[in-house]
């Protein structure tokens, strides 16, 4: 049977890098005693994908993992027991059940939203960037440089209202809401928006002067875009 | 939020930050404010190595489980961090709390090799400790060291208020509840120091005083006073069943040298290889019980959900009860998914069968640690393994489909020629020859590989060998250059590789394990030339020791290359560690006689180690 697990990564373990948190989780679910299944073979392995990694230094209210489980009790009663043996900065939210025929989640991915503090002024910055017809900014990869245009790729660009957007980013100045295409197929950085809007507002930024957090992570199209869990039923 | 020692633009901009964060599963949170002792217990080296080392671990659990007590670690910042914290003078922290090394009671250094040495003095500048003992005052941390190099801490006695001699587990809460006495009372060095000196195990080095003969050799040790002991004895556990494991080891996120639960199940060895330092200093051996480890084994996997447990001892063939551990690790297999991984086996058909079952036999190699090529050499060593041995050891494994063979040798031994060490490729080449004889051409999958690897012989305190001198480097170099060209001229030569060690790390480790208090200035001197991470090659320079030695009129030739005669009085004279001298002194003899000793259950052979009234010199008795 498959789960999708949603969980937390936040304060210092933003400095933990993704194939260590899937290390992580391999032992912590040994460790609640979870009945998780494991390949066949010589050096069998849990069977467990986890979707959308995350970059060092950003923190997160939507991450998640896909595993199948010989047998499982109930989402509450197995978040219970992960939690326990996890420490406070990475926590399971939820857990649901995906119907047999799910696909593996990783592919699958579509955008994930954002709460990124910044140390400037921003609000007008959005406005002026939102009204423009394109938003070219140059995409270093580890051979090349190119100019992109990336309006496209930004689903939502607002200031960041709690009311609106959730969470609770405490002791905040300044912050941007923003929801990016994520994913195989296309992909955009956080840092680029907040790149293109220090720019607008004629700001150098210092490196690693802005937090980033990431809310949700989306499945499906860009008008139509839903939550993980939502594949998923409670049990 | 919680408290972070290093801002995030360091953390972001250096190789591994998950070093020094902390937040590990199963780490130890007290608050400061409320504990009598604060201590930092530090590896002086790379947070992965400092991790997989079990002896941190049991210190860890063991001052951790008293109320009054809290321990944290530190680790050596990596070359790139250790830069931005003496540019943005950030002082060296602790990974729990994350707060600086200088506000704790201790610091306690574990000295595991003689190469970690300038790291001492990299951890005790990061924290603002003053280097030398004698500038520290009342305020100041007391400096601590343990470990295997304290059997001879002379190089760098001048750096430590304190050494701990021994096992943790026997004196350490006696230090502590001094430590609390002297600061209930208003705290003054100098008189702690006088009376932890008391303490079994513990050596204060400024209450001794060393004084020389002309030709540089040592006249005597003594201590300054009276009441303080002659001979400080090193501290070992006699009832394990007494003495605390750590049940729920920290787990580091990053994967560390060792990423999986260690299960010590026996301490020292019996076999008396003559150049072995930990084959004498560790006696005597000591077995823990069997179903002890069961239950140890069974709740550390519960407690850290590692994947794979790996035995640790000297030797493990020869714990007793080898078979019904492994029996029963091998049934938690199915249940649990443990892996068990087995260091340290002799190869016979018993271990092969077990290997059989818990390796995948395609990818895991045999190791042979048979140290020397011929066995007139090995008798010299008094090293237990015969050809024969090695042989059918190997014919069986190639019967059983391994075809990769690790050899490990050592080069510059003491009476070492040309023949024996060109019997070192002529075995290689005899092994490779016996897997074209045993294996069938239609069942070799791929070549077979015998690899051959050889150190530089470092002669070690309290070994027999303790009186030899090690050969020098263009000496070594030679050597291994006609092993090396030998090897190429075998006919199975594309199914043997032969390795060997640089010979400048291994010639320096040579003068420190045998060195004395004047060699605290050359350490000194070559870490203000830039000396850290000594034991990683790529930040090894040579030339720092060499200007080091010049500038303090310190020959190296002196401490390594030497014979010395029968009575000369060594810098750690006034260390016991249960093996006398003059049972040393019997082997040295019978070593230049190629005699060899029986091991110590076949047959005692009155070493000294009896004095501590357990283990195995006791073990026909109970």
């Amino acid at each position: 049977m498959k789960l999708r697990v949603k969980y937390t990564k936040t304060g210092a373990l933003r400095f933990i890098g993704h194939l260590d948190v899937m290390r992580f989780f391999q032992k912590a679910i040994r460790r609640a005693k979870l009945d998780i299944a494991y390949t066949k073979g010589f050096s069998p392995h849990q069977i467990i994908s986890f979707a959308a990694p995350m970059p060092l230094g950003m923190t997160s209210e939507g991450e998640y993992f896909d595993a199948e489980f010989v047998s499982f009790t109930t989402a509450e009663d197995m978040k219970m027991r992960l939690n326990a043996v996890m420490p406070p900065e990475i926590q399971v939210i939820s857990i649901v059940k995906l119907p047999d025929d799910a696909k593996p989640s990783m592919a699958l991915v579509t955008a994930t939203d954002y709460i990124v503090t910044v140390p400037f002024a921003v609000s007008d910055a959005i406005k002026e960037l939102l009204q423009k017809p394109e938003i070219c900014v140059t995409k270093k990869t580890k051979s090349s440089e190119a100019t992109v245009d990336i309006k496209p790729m930004i689903f939502e660009l607002a200031l960041y209202d709690p009311s609106v957007h959730g969470s609770n980013v405490v002791g905040v100045t300044e912050a941007v809401y923003m929801k990016l295409a994520s994913g195989s197929s296309r992909n955009l950085k956080p840092e680029l928006v907040i790149g293109a809007l220090a720019d607008t507002a004629g700001i150098t930024l210092e490196l690693y002067s802005c937090r980033i957090h990431r809310l949700e992570t989306y499945l499906g199209e860009e008008d139509a875009l839903r939550p993980m869990y939502e594949t998923g039923e409670d049990f | 939020m919680s408290i972070q020692a290093l801002p995030d633009r360091v953390l972001m901009e250096i190789e591994k930050p998950a070093r020094y964060i902390g937040h590990e599963v199963n780490i130890i949170s007290k608050d400061p404010s409320k504990v009598d002792v604060r201590i930092a217990m530090c590896f002086p080296d790379v947070y992965e190595i400092g991790m997989s080392y079990l002896g941190i671990q049991i210190l860890y659990d063991l001052f951790n489980r008293r109320e009054d007590t809290y321990c944290e670690r530190v680790y050596s910042p990596w070359p790139d961090l250790d830069r931005r914290m003496r540019d943005e003078h950030i002082p060296l922290f602790t990974l729990e709390t994350q707060t600086p090394v200088a506000d704790h009671d201790w610091l306690a250094i574990t000295i595991q090799y003689e190469m970690c040495y300038t790291n001492i003095l990299q951890i005790l500048d990061l924290s603002g400790i003053p280097f030398y003992a004698k500038d520290r005052g009342d305020e100041d941390t007391i400096v601590i060291g343990g470990g295997p190099c304290t059997v001879n801490p002379e190089p760098v006695a001048d750096f430590f208020d304190i050494f701990y001699i021994g096992e943790g587990e026997v004196s350490y809460d006696r230090l502590i509840e001094l430590y609390k006495a002297h600061k209930a009372k208003g705290f003054s060095r100098s008189a702690f120091l006088r009376e932890a000196s008391r303490i079994p195990g513990i050596y204060v080095p400024s209450l001794y005083e060393v004084t020389y003969h002309g030709d540089g050799t040592i006249e005597a040790i003594r201590p300054k006073y009276d009441d303080v002991p002659a001979t400080i004895q090193r501290q070992v556990v006699t009832d394990f069943a007494a003495a605390p494991y750590p049940m729920k080891p920290v787990i580091p996120y990053i994967r560390a040298t060792q990423d999986r639960i260690v299960l010590e199940i026996m301490r020292g060895c019996i076999r008396g290889c003559r150049f072995c330092q930990a084959g004498m200093i560790y006696r005597p051996t000591r077995q823990k019980d069997v179903d002890m480890l069961k239950t140890y084994a069974r709740q550390m996997i519960d407690n850290t959900g590692y994947e794979e447990i790996s035995l640790s001892s000297l030797s493990s063939s020869d714990y007793e009860s080898l078979d019904e551990l492994l029996q029963y690790l091998i049934s938690l297999r199915d249940t649990d998914h443990v892996n068990v991984s087995l260091p340290s086996l002799r190869v016979d058909a018993f271990s092969l069968d077990v290997m059989s079952k818990v390796q995948d036999i395609r990818k895991s190699s045999l190791t042979f640690a048979s140290e020397a090529g011929s066995q007139r050499l090995r008798d010299v060593i008094n090293k237990g393994i015969s050809e024969e041995q090695i042989m059918k050891g190997c014919e069986q494994a190639f019967s059983g489909g391994w075809d990769k063979v690790k050899l490990y040798f050592m080069m510059g031994l003491p009476t070492e020629n040309d023949e024996d060490l060109l019997e070192i490729p002529a075995l290689a080449e005899k092994i490779s020859e016996l897997f074209f004889d045993t294996v069938p051409k239609e069942k070799r999958n791929g070549r077979v590989m015998i690899t051959s690897s050889s150190s530089y012989f470092v002669p070690k305190p309290f070994t027999p060998f303790q009186w030899a001198p090690m050969i020098h480097p263009t000496e070594y170099t030679r050597r291994a250059h006609l092993v090396k060209d030998t090897f190429n001229q075998q006919r199975n030569r594309k199914s043997l590789k032969f390795i060997y060690h640089d010979a400048e790390i291994s010639y320096l480790e040579g003068v420190l394990a045998r060195g004395d208090r004047r060699l605290s200035s050359v350490i000194m001197t070559a870490y203000k030339k830039g000396a850290i991470f000594d034991a990683w090659t790529e930040f090894f320079k040579e030339e720092r020791y060499t200007e080091a030695f010049a500038e303090c009129c310190v020959d190296p030739a002196f401490y390594t290359e030497r014979e010395r005669p029968d009575d000369e009085v060594f810098p750690w004279e006034h260390i016991g560690v249960g093996v006398r001298r003059e049972f040393l002194l019997s082997e040295w003899k019978k070593a230049q006689e190629g005699v060899v000793t029986e091991n110590c259950r076949s047959r005692c052979s009155a070493c000294g180690a009896a004095c501590y009234g357990g283990g195995v010199c006791f073990e026909a008795k109970s």
